[in-house]
């Protein structure tokens, strides 16, 4: 609301970043379950080459840890943004 | 080796120390130091009791028997977590807005406060989490019975009474620290920071045991994957359709399960504290859920007889680590315990909100008008549902005989309070839900749930014959409980899931759109769906025309009332050629409308009203509702003003007289204290002149200060007299004068006046009387009365300036009144001093100082306090007065 | 020859005393009680000073005074006002009408005298 009142584009782009941002935090729970349901099209036991347990192991622990990671990071740039500038939803 | 009671005195200085750390976080919070109490941390941790003893154990169990699908549980929430600002921010802000103690609450206020939807969800939800509560103590049960086993002096656990004692424990506990706050809203500090203590707990212990396990028995990781790739869950196994429902069944249980939406919602201070559990919470998660594999394949290597639900804590004891069994005792008991005492609070509180309260007000009169306060029913309340809740939860348990799988009682339990995100998450994002919707849909939900899962769960046998199982009820094959019309392929889970929640979300869609919400249903759709937007929000929701007419109909309705706004509506809907009560939102509709409104809140308002619905974005449907609701107040205060605005003139007018009133009386008084001022001077004047004279003067003769001092004398006396008249005057006005009443005839008291003027008998004026009509007895203050003829006497004696002065007093009588007349035949008083000569100081030109003009005053007084009058008797030929007196106070001589 | 003073008051005693006071200092005391009669009075025998008493039945003390200050020949007429009000409001009055004393009863007689010798003088 209030960047629209005070001149200069860098306002106006911090705003656009914090956007994004905050749609990057939106994004994250849909790549979030298709990382968790690509498991369920690997080849199974009884099937030929299936996939080890540890390899799903690995997959899902390792997927969960990223998309942690990057929900924190996410915050972090988030509200650093909003810090150095003023209050935007 | 430890034994059961040393456990058993663990326990309870674990549980001793919890209440510590619950007693000190409700003193700090007491003292106002909150603010580590709302840290982020505190809210992450406290979110854990989603980890349960399923958890705890069961996770371990189900990976053993299923692989990896167990992670699937925390997935579910871990997505939920990530995605907080689709769901969960909306239903914390909703739940902060809108003071919600619980789902039941939450559900309930959505669909207009209906109380039949809340108890219908309170009952769903006890029924659906006692399974849980039971598995809490199966789980407390089981562990300590391996202690037990293992106990070489001891005997076997005795399952049933030790789950009893655990029972009672909980219940305790929860009493004493889930009832101590009287509002359900206010922040469970303590028991928060217990939780958040134990939640640090039992992932130590986790942690504990699944290190032990890679490092301490495996001997690394690379060493534990190795065993992985050995065991027999060793290849990739999924069902498939089991492995999205569970994910989406747990994501569904994490938003409605009462005491996830208890720390969820209700606990929530802020969304910083959302904002750091959206990513510390599914770490939180991974850390319990990285090493349930490595333990079950151990557990399955090593104890392949034992249960695998157990392995945590017989691993451990298997290789005599007897400090670290304890310590996954500890993990597991914090587990059950933390799950059981939110749990039991959570549903307590909807148990005594919404069915016991209800219950007991109308036993004790009307409904919220009953007196006094019932804050200690709210109590008893709360406490009678927690004993009932944990005990239901003992039934089950010893019912089941607590023999099922951790993991498919828990499931079931999830599958239970899921029927509630139908309503839930359309209540809070579609405003087009409505009560009827809701309770159909969670009715639906909740007895397809029974009939597919629960009863099932009992086993052949149990609540169901195996004939009904088999062949559906009454041979009915397409109402088999575990293959609903046919649909026998799938797992019992995702049958009953799939089939419970569909037909749940079919019902509450179909259900909503062909009912119509009542007004406040309407009113807190709108505020939930649109929570967030205040001023400058989006307005999406208004771009529909159906969804316009609408809103201007909530509107119109509560600024015009909703008879005249329906049929506003109507009348113009039908004009359209529309049967129903909504009308296009057609420019001369929005302009009559307008006009309508204006009538009512004014011109600039309704324009701007009208406006903001059909055309312009920036504001939201609250404020709208919010100005409403203002000008509804306003109309209806207006609406006072002019009930009373007649009253109002009346008694401004009435102000207005009596200020005139005063104002003339206070010229009067001036007048009166400068009449007074006068007349008193004057007397004083001759007296200090004269007294002077005699004091300054030396050769005066005899006869001359003689002169001087009698005149000195009778000014003193007039001045004297005047005082007395004056004190007179002022008693009979202030009406303090009391009255002396007598009987006495009015020809004696004619007598007295005449002698008292005319003391010798005969003066200069002659006195005819008609003795024969002065026969009348009168009851009156006879020596007042006598006062006023004796004026009158005198007054003619004094003024009347005939050559031969003469007065007539006559007396009559009429049925009502006795009537005297004095007459002299003096000159008369002109018309414009009539008026005047009853006023005070009304001297009539002359200068005879004898009197200040006080008699006919005082005259006057005197008759009205005796209830008759004086007045000028015009065109008698002289001067006349009359004198009446009411006949109550006259009878005639006897 | 004496001096003249018209008194115009209405009571009795009052002029009596006044009467008493003014001849023995060398007056000759002419009295009206009416306000009419001695205005017809002042105008015939322009007397040297003139006391008024403010409350008179006919014709008040200040119309008196007015009608006297109207006219040229008693512009300078040198008049005492008495009033037995002894309000300021009374006061303001006689002196925009033009009184040349003001006093309030009851009097001194010897403020009475000294004023009548003090107007006389001038």
């Amino acid at each position: 609301m209030t960047e629209r009142l005070e001149p200069g584009v860098f306002l106006e782009r911090r705003s656009y970043r914090r956007r994004r941002l905050l749609d990057g935090l939106r994004l994250l729970p849909f790549i979030g379950a298709w990382l968790f349901i690509l498991p369920v099209f690997w080849r199974q036991a009884g099937e030929e080459e299936a996939r080890m347990t540890s390899d799903a192991l690995l997959f899902v622990f390792g997927a969960w840890l990223v998309l942690t990671i990057l929900c924190a990071l996410l915050l972090w740039a988030y509200n650093r943004s909003g810090a150095e500038g003023t209050e935007s939803g | 080796m430890t034994t059961l009671n040393s456990l058993v005195l663990v326990c309870l200085a674990y549980v001793a120390f919890l209440f510590a750390v619950a007693f000190a976080a409700e003193r700090a919070a007491v003292r106002g130091s909150r603010q580590w109490l709302r840290a982020p941390l505190i809210y992450t941790l406290s979110l854990s009791i989603y980890c349960t003893a399923w958890t705890f154990y069961g996770a371990v169990g189900y990976a053993a028997r299923s692989g990896m699908e167990f992670v699937t549980i925390y997935l579910g929430p871990s997505l939920v977590m990530f995605g907080w600002l689709w769901v969960l921010r909306k239903l914390v802000r909703i739940g902060r807005t809108h003071k919600v103690t619980s789902i039941a609450d939450l559900i309930s206020s959505r669909f207009g406060k209906s109380n039949t939807l809340a108890v219908l969800v309170t009952l769903v939800a006890v029924i659906g989490v006692t399974p849980y509560i039971a598995l809490q103590l199966q789980s407390v049960t089981l562990s300590l019975a391996i202690f037990a086993e293992l106990d070489p002096g001891g005997e076997p656990l005795n399952k049933g009474p030790a789950a009893f004692w655990i029972s009672f424990g909980l219940i305790l506990f929860t009493m004493l620290f889930g009832t101590r706050n009287l509002n359900a809203n206010e922040r469970q500090h303590g028991i928060v920071i217990a939780i958040a203590v134990e939640a640090v707990v039992k992932l130590v212990a986790l942690l504990a045991v699944g290190a032990f396990v890679v490092w301490g028995m495996a001997g690394g990781v690379g060493e534990m994957m190795q065993r992985i790739d050995q065991s027999s869950i060793a290849e990739w196994r999924v069902e498939r359709g089991r492995w999205a429902t569970v994910t989406f069944l747990a994501a569904a249980a994490f938003l409605c399960l009462p005491r996830m939406f208890q720390v969820l919602v209700v606990e929530n201070d802020d969304d910083r504290q959302l904002e750091t559990a959206s990513w510390l919470f599914p770490l939180y998660l991974f850390a319990m859920s990285l090493f349930v594999v490595p333990i079950a394949v151990m557990g399955l290597e090593m104890l392949p007889e034992s249960n695998p639900d157990l392995y945590v804590l017989t691993l451990p004891l298997l290789l005599e680590k007897d400090a670290l069994a304890v310590l996954a005792f500890l993990g597991g008991f914090s587990s059950a315990t933390s799950m059981v005492i939110v749990a039991s609070l959570a549903l307590a509180t909807m148990v005594s909100n919404h069915i016991v309260m209800p219950i007991w007000l109308s036993l004790h009169g009307e409904g919220a008008s009953v007196s006094g306060d019932v804050r200690h029913v709210v109590i008893t309340a709360r406490r009678l549902s927690i004993m009932f809740i944990i005990g239901l939860g003992y039934i089950y348990f010893r019912i089941s005989g607590g023999s099922a799988a951790l993991a498919s009682i828990g499931m079931i339990s999830f599958a239970g309070v899921a029927q509630f995100l139908p309503a839930m998450i359309g209540g809070i994002f579609w405003r087009g839900g409505t009560r009827a919707g809701a309770l159909a849909a969670v009715s639906v939900g909740f007895v397809i749930w029974v009939w597919t899962m629960l009863l099932p769960s009992f086993g052949a046998g149990g609540l169901l014959t195996p004939q009904v199982l088999a062949e559906g009820p009454w041979g009915i094959r397409a109402l088999r409980p575990q293959a609903l019309f046919g649909f026998e392929a799938l797992d019992s889970t995702v049958h009953a899931v799939w089939w419970s929640l569909s037909l749940n979300f079919l019902t509450f869609w179909c259900v909503s759109i062909f009912t119509f919400p009542r007004p406040l249903e309407r009113l807190q759709g709108a505020q939930m769906v649109n929570v967030f937007d205040r001023a400058g929000g989006t307005t999406r929701g208004w771009s529909a025309t159906a969804a316009q007419s609408e809103d201007l109909l909530i509107m119109a309705q509560r600024i015009l009332g909703p008879e005249e706004a329906r049929t506003l509506f109507r009348q113009e809907a039908s004009a359209q050629g529309y049967s129903g009560n909504l009308p296009d939102p057609s420019p001369e509709f929005l302009q009559k409308l307008e006009r309508e409104l204006a009538a009512a809140v004014g011109a600039a308002t309704a324009h701007a009203m009208i406006g903001q619905i059909a055309g312009g974005p920036g504001i939201s449907v609250e404020d709208l509702i919010a100005v409403a609701d203002e000008s509804a107040q306003i109309l209806e205060y207006s609406n006072q003003i002019e009930a009373k605005s007649a009253e109002l003139s009346r008694t401004a007018r009435q102000l207005k007289e009596a200020n005139t009133k005063l104002k003339k009386l206070s010229v009067q008084k001036d007048a009166f204290l400068s009449q007074i001022s006068h007349e008193l001077r004057t007397p004083m004047t001759s007296i200090r002149a004269f007294s002077e004279i005699l004091r300054d003067t030396d050769e005066l003769a005899v006869d001359e200060k003689t002169r001087f001092a009698s005149i000195i004398h009778d000014e003193a006396i007039r001045l004297t007299r005047l005082l007395d008249d004056l004190l007179d005057l002022s008693v009979l006005e202030n009406g303090q004068v009391t009255l002396n009443r007598q009987v006495g005839s009015l020809e004696t008291l004619l007598n007295r006046a005449v002698q008292t003027v005319q003391p010798g008998g005969d003066g200069p004026m002659k006195i005819i009387r008609r003795r024969i009509n002065e026969q009348v007895l009168l009851q009156t203050d006879l020596d007042r009365l006598t006062q006023v003829f004796i004026n009158l006497v005198s007054n003619a004696q004094k003024y009347c300036a005939a050559p031969n002065p003469r007065l007539t007093i006559q007396a009559n009588q009429t049925d009502t009144e006795v009537t005297i007349d004095f007459i002299d035949n003096g000159t008369g008083i002109s018309e414009a001093d009539q008026a005047l000569i009853f006023e005070k100081f009304s001297r009539l030109g002359d200068s005879d100082g004898s009197g200040a003009g006080l008699g006919l005053a005082i005259c006057a007084e005197i008759m009205e306090r005796l209830g008759g009058s004086i007045r000028y008797l015009p065109g008698t030929g002289g001067t006349g007065f009359r004198v009446t007196l009411p006949k109550v106070h006259a009878m005639a001589a006897q | 020859m004496r001096k003249h003073v018209l008194l115009v008051e209405d009571e009795a005693n009052i002029i009596e005393a006044v009467r008493f006071l003014l001849t023995r200092d060398g007056w000759h005391v002419e009295a009206h009680a009416d306000g009419n009669t001695a205005m017809a009075r002042i105008v015939e025998r322009q007397p040297d000073l003139v006391i008024l008493d403010l409350m008179l039945p006919g014709k008040s003390g200040l119309d008196i005074l007015r009608d006297l200050r109207g006219n040229p020949t008693f512009a300078e007429l040198p008049v005492l006002m008495l009033t037995a009000r002894g309000q300021e409001q009374d006061r303001d009055l006689a002196a925009q009408a033009g009184a040349s004393r003001f006093m309030t009863k009851p009097f001194s007689n010897v403020e009475v005298l000294e004023a009548v010798r003090e107007l006389a003088a001038q």
